[in-house]
């Protein structure tokens, strides 16, 4: 068509209109629920916002929270980017927290910075690897992605119940706990470092990997639109004949992906075991890996959408624990169903309003153009 | 026939005779595209009826409305005369409009009888109403020349074949209006022939026919009258006989156009590419290219004809390297390339190798990249457009803009998506991308489908050029057109093997076709495939 | 997104700061609150019995506690700060693996007082209460001696800690002191939490029991035992339950169970801090506190013999006076 005008709708729409109303209405239902439940749906939404931004140390435990989802999220994306949907983000930030928590337990009496870069790199390692296996089998073997790295989640469990019962528990200690690693090997508390500075932030789990987790964003950025691995990982996912034909291998961009999604996940190993607990545990992960493919999708795989989508499950996981607290109508389980309809709404149903609030804008957009011919 | 009789009702008993099927004031938008803007057409009864427009002109969009796939936005159609209401297609056939599609909506395991009465069956048992169809059927296969066996399994039977079930189809189903959708895209040319004598007949027999098509031959040949679309409204209802191909391309591109290609003789040289005994399998393994030999010298334009699917698709890959070669050799300026991998598409293009794919969207661009992006593929390591780490994005934008520009694409902005641009535009995005190298060789397949006449016209100048500029150039192409006024020398492909070789001044439309359709050329005049045939 | 929930905040900051940030109450004022573990408050065993304990605690007081459900580890430490931030002043932490994050809080809130059930942490703060399975395993495992008429008894442990095998040890002594040569077959459902709640394993291993001869099984497995208690009844033959008292399951096949007062931990818990009886240090609950012991009620009358309740009231008491001593796992 000689018509060169764009078929898009704007991308204001695309990409922050559309977002917000799945949320609105996942929000309304939610509310619904409430209602039903016999608790003020206004007031439920009130304690969540408070719960998740309304002080300080709220503040620190969403984004907390958030780390773990920008890790899996971009974990998600690069791998989306690759066409390849990654579902093993569980099992390679368990494996990413015991890489860490190997360098914490076998050198946390060294310098901190030294102990702290080795931690991250173990857990980067240790992630990439556990999604290398999938990967080779899917470009070499054409093993389909998604059941391997669904399996892989439970050998990752399985494997990690093992180390930590047979080797790492602390010896006379009930549950599978390794000992707690020395000062070199903790991530500081970012309460701690404000506290130097004479600001009071409470008491909260978030620490330094949230400033990795921003630099990985960035970092994400530059490498999925800027640099020829990329490229080759984009033109694998968009068109595999096409990257064929431009000399690219794919079995290569998909193990790459596929690694780099693996490494981001480890990194949940870093924010969880050296920045939190100072030590070997079972089950920390908690679900941060599926919740990733919902961040990834809302945030549309891109880095800045996913530290946005990222933000707002850390606020809905600490808002809702405090909901938990405050109403007790409302349980750990009716916020997982609030979690889940927003998951259900941005991620699920995306597709369900797109076209038409998309369809509204193109109408309304198109009597200037037509105009104008 | 009972079912035509439903057709007829609408029409009043002859003398001021209204138009067949005339459309009234239709608009149809896609978003901000504007698809048909106040489209009238008046189809004249017992008439074939061109339509023609380039791609994007809005005529299959109009068929579609007429055939109720889609509901124009305001517009009136009217049947005989009569205003009609078309909601969906069992709307449009019971107004005794059929429609032949583009790509064959039928079933490959039923026979030619199972097909044909494929929802209109008619009772619960199969048997008495498939009776009662072979009848009607051979009846039907009589009057319209049509020479279809009932029994034969659809799927076994040729494309051209195929395509007169289609027809049959719609008539069984009483069709008084029938749509042809591009029919002939995919036909030999003794097959193009057969359809238009059919055609023929059945307006003979009273019936409408409307043509849609993007070929000025076709319209010249057969059509009675000619509706020309351009930018999704009507710019020219004129009877046939009073106008020119010349006249009609300037209608449809909106301004004159040049349709023979101008080129001097050819002056051969080195060669450049030499094939020998190639054999190649596709995917599942099947052999699609056997024992084919041939030499692409510097300075011409070695053009390989054949209908689609006869092993065309698969040699360019392997000579680009995308494919392995089963066994033989392919030397490029008297080098062996390794290819047969994702690597083996590097190291041929590292040779000195352009290559425009046959199917630019699915092969030659990634529609999703910004223009920039697709204009890089397969140079993205290239060195300058990468720094150490990161790539240089300025100097890919300056560069892939430079290219757009060069080669007129329209509009020149390597920051737009590169599915946003017209056929015709993404094509001369992978020319630009893979001319601009200046490679020694250039293997170019269907470099015209789907492309407006404007940018015909501009690509076969360009490709002229190289081999102007001593370059050896491989064109693969379906359009015989295309093939007899580019090429220097011409093979022809059939199942595998090279059947013929001619050169431009011996070759004929009539000795092609016949070779398409698999007759081996009497003299041995291409013995290199000839000695290997098993 | 960012846009709604800062709207949202402005409008409600006002309403709500000032009924949250007093920080921790005065000391007259009483709250108590619970932390349950992952299981969740209705596991049917252990965390549910903590849940019973403070409902009785709270029909008998008329003051209501706050709780909350952990649905990850990282969640324990904050719910027991946010408990504290909201003025509780007894906080009860069911499960040992809670005992991190107990003594991590308590020392920041030293004025808070924190029971901690099934695990010991070492703060003036801190009760910890831990129960003397062994002593309460003992008494089942005579009893399943006693009953046994192949001479080989069983024992289904849910996860393989070092608490389960503390049930399993004093099991295996309570049926050697009544049978030297009895044979006592040992099986652990697994090693991850799931073993906890994995009923279908439970009867697959009980079968397996049963097929190598035994006719007792004790399960000390959390939800798993309900897989085993039922593989009896199909089969035939005995069981023992545990934690609650799990005789009514099935009356005729439950020969009894090994009682865990958890609920009266908690309730005890709450109720002295109540009256300000509470003390923090250890508080070990076995036979002679009646933390643990041995059910004997309507549903299983039928199956102990009088002879059986003498000899296992007579070990008792000799537990209790020291005559007999059983092995805790955990201390060798």
């Amino acid at each position: 068509m000689s018509i060169g005008a764009p078929t898009e709708a704007p991308r204001w729409v695309t990409h922050a209109l559309v977002p917000l109303i799945n949320l609105a209405l996942a929000l309304i239902i939610s509310g619904l629920l409430i209602f039903a439940l016999g608790e003020d749906p206004f007031e439920a939404i009130s304690i969540l916002a408070y719960g998740a931004f309304g002080y300080p140390e709220a503040i620190g435990y969403t984004l907390y929270y958030t780390t773990n989802f920008i890790f899996t999220g971009l974990a998600v994306a690069i791998a989306f980017h690759c066409f390849l949907f990654n579902i093993g983000g569980e099992g390679q930030a368990y494996l990413g927290g015991l890489g860490a928590g190997v360098v914490g337990l076998a050198i946390g009496h060294w310098p901190s910075p030294i102990v702290l870069i080795l931690g991250i790199l173990a857990a980067a390692a240790f992630g990439g690897a556990w999604a290398f296996i999938p990967a080779w089998l899917q470009a070499k073997r054409g093993s389909h992605i998604v059941i391997t790295t669904i399996m892989f989640n439970f050998i990752a469990a399985a494997l990690m119940t093992y180390l930590m019962v047979e080797i790492f528990i602390e010896p006379g200690q009930q549950s599978a706990e390794s000992r707690d690693f020395e000062a070199g090997a903790i991530m500081p508390f970012v309460h701690d470092i404000l506290a130097q500075i004479g600001i009071d932030a409470g008491h909260s789990f978030l620490n330094l990997s949230f400033v990795l987790a921003l630099i990985c964003c960035v970092l994400f950025w530059f490498f999925v639109w800027r640099t020829r691995w990329g490229y080759e990982i984009r033109s694998v996912g968009q068109n595999e004949s096409a990257a064929v034909y431009g000399g690219i291998m794919p079995s290569r961009a998909i193990i790459l992906a596929m690694c780099i999604s693996g490494g981001l996940a480890g990194l949940v190993g870093v924010n969880e075991i050296l920045g939190v607990h100072h030590r070997l545990l079972l089950e920390f992960t908690a679900g941060y890996g599926f919740v990733g493919i919902a961040v990834a999708l809302m945030g549309r795989n891109h880095p800045f959408g996913i530290f946005l989508a990222a933000l707002l499950f850390g606020a809905l996981y600490q808002g809702g624990q405090e909901l938990a607290f405050d109403m007790p109508n409302i349980n750990r389980d009716m916020v997982v169903v609030i979690q889940g309809l927003v998951i259900l709404f941005s991620g699920a149903l995306e597709n369900m309003f797109r076209p038409r609030i998309e369809a509204l804008f193109m109408r309304r957009a198109r009597s200037a153009p037509a105009a104008a011919e | 026939m009972a079912a035509s009789d439903r057709g007829r009702e609408a029409s009043p008993p002859s003398g001021a005779a209204p138009p067949a099927l005339e459309v009234i004031g239709i608009e149809k938008w896609f978003g901000t595209v504007h698809a048909n803007s106040n489209v009238n057409v008046r189809v004249a009864p017992g008439t074939i009826h061109g339509i023609i427009g380039e791609n994007g002109a809005g005529k299959s969009t109009l068929m579609s409305v007429v055939y109720g796939y889609y509901q124009a936005d305001s517009g009136e159609i009217r049947v005989g005369g009569e205003p009609v209401q078309i909601k969906g297609p069992e709307h449009a056939i019971a107004a005794g409009i059929g429609m032949v599609h583009q790509h064959f909506m039928l079933v490959d395991t039923f026979t030619v009888l199972e097909n044909i009465v494929l929802g209109v069956e008619g009772g619960r048992m199969l048997a008495p109403s498939l009776a009662a169809a072979r009848s009607e059927l051979q009846r039907l296969e009589r009057d319209y020349n049509l020479e279809v066996n009932p029994d034969a399994i659809v799927g076994e039977l040729p494309v051209g074949v195929q395509q007169r079930v289609e027809i049959l189809k719609a008539l069984y189903r009483g069709a008084d209006i029938l749509i042809l959708d591009e029919p002939t895209g995919v036909l030999t040319p003794q097959e193009v022939d057969h359809l238009f004598r059919i055609l023929a007949a059945l307006r003979e027999q009273g019936k409408t026919i409307i043509l849609i098509t993007h070929k000025l031959r076709e319209i010249m040949a057969l059509t009675d009258e000619v509706t020309v679309m351009r930018g999704g409204e009507v710019v020219a209802q004129v009877m046939t006989a009073e106008t020119t191909r010349e006249d009609l391309a300037a209608k449809m591109v909106g301004r004159s156009v040049l349709l023979r290609v101008e080129k001097g003789a050819a002056h051969p040289g080195a060669a450049f590419l030499e094939v020998a005994d190639l054999c190649v399998n596709d995917h599942t393994g099947l052999a699609r290219v056997k024992n084919v030999s041939f030499e692409v010298h510097a300075g011409e334009i070695l053009g390989i004809a054949g209908v689609a699917g006869n092993g065309q698709s698969e040699l360019m890959a392997a000579l680009a390297g995308i494919l392995p070669k089963k066994s033989g050799h392919i030397l490029i300026k008297g080098e062996e390339i390794a290819g047969g991998t994702a690597r083996g598409a590097r190291n041929v293009r590292a040779a000195g190798v352009g290559h425009v794919p046959e199917d630019r969207q699915h092969m030659g661009l990634v529609t999703s990249f910004e223009a920039c992006e697709s204009g890089i593929l397969g140079y993205h390591r290239d060195e300058k457009y990468n720094g150490r780490v990161l790539m240089d994005h300025t100097a890919i934008v300056a560069d892939v803009g430079r290219q757009m520009e060069e080669y007129d694409v329209r509009p020149p902005l390597p920051r737009l998506r590169t599915g946003a641009f017209s056929g015709g535009n993404q094509q001369k995005i992978v020319l630009g991308r893979e001319m601009d190298r200046d490679p020694d060789v250039l293997l170019v397949g269907q470099p015209t489908r789907g492309v407006d006449i404007g940018a015909i016209e501009f690509i076969h100048r360009r490709l002229v050029a190289m081999r102007d500029a001593g370059k050896a150039l491989l064109l693969v192409s379906v359009e015989l057109d295309e093939i007899l006024s580019l090429s220097d020398r011409i093979l022809v492909m059939f199942d595998g093997e090279i059947v013929g070789e001619v050169t431009q001044s011996e070759a004929t439309e009539q000795a092609l076709g016949l070779m398409m359709a698999g007759e081996r050329q009497t003299p041995p005049q291409a013995p290199t495939s000839q000695e290997n045939t098993p | 997104m960012k846009k709604l929930f800062t709207g949202a905040l402005t409008a409600l900051a006002l309403a709500v700061t000032g009924a949250l940030a007093t920080g921790p109450a005065s000391a007259d004022d009483f709250s108590p609150a619970i932390v349950f573990d992952m299981g969740g408050k209705f596991d049917k065993s252990f965390n549910e019995a903590a849940y019973n304990g403070a409902e009785r605690f709270k029909s008998e007081s008329g003051v209501t506690y706050r709780e909350f459900e952990v649905t990850n580890p990282s969640q324990r430490e904050q719910a027991m700060r946010n408990m504290a931030r909201r003025g509780a002043t007894v906080i009860i932490a069911m499960g040992f693996a809670q005992a991190a994050a107990v003594e991590t809080v308590a020392k920041e809130f030293p004025d808070i007082k924190f029971t901690l059930i099934d695990m010991v942490v070492d703060l003036p703060n801190v009760q910890s209460v831990i129960f003397k399975e062994h002593e309460g395993s003992f008494l089942v495992g005579m009893a399943a001696a006693l009953a046994s008429k192949t001479g080989k008894v069983g024992f289904i442990g849910g996860m393989d800690i070092p608490l389960i095998r503390k049930f399993a040890l004093g099991y295996v002594e309570g049926a050697k002191y009544v049978n030297a040569d009895i044979e006592v077959y040992q099986n652990m459902t697994g090693t991850t939490p799931s073993a906890w709640n994995d009923p279908t394993k439970g009867g697959e291993l009980a079968r397996s029991q049963f097929d190598r001869g035994a006719d007792v099984v004790y399960a000390a497995a959390g939800g798993t035992g309900v897989g085993v208690y039922q593989a009896a009844k199909d089969a035939g033959k005995l069981a023992i339950g545990v934690d609650s008292n799990q005789n009514y399951m099935h009356p005729g096949t439950m020969l009894t169970s090994m009682v865990k007062r958890v609920d009266v931990a908690v309730y005890e818990a709450f109720m002295t801090a109540k009256n300000g009886t509470w003390q923090g240090g250890f508080k070990i609950l076995g036979l002679a506190e009646d933390g643990v012991g041995f059910a004997l009620d309507k549903y299983n009358r039928d199956l102990v013999s009088a002879d059986m309740e003498m000899k296992i009231e007579a070990a008792r008491k000799d537990i209790i006076s020291g005559k007999v001593e059983v092995t805790d796992y955990m201390a060798q």
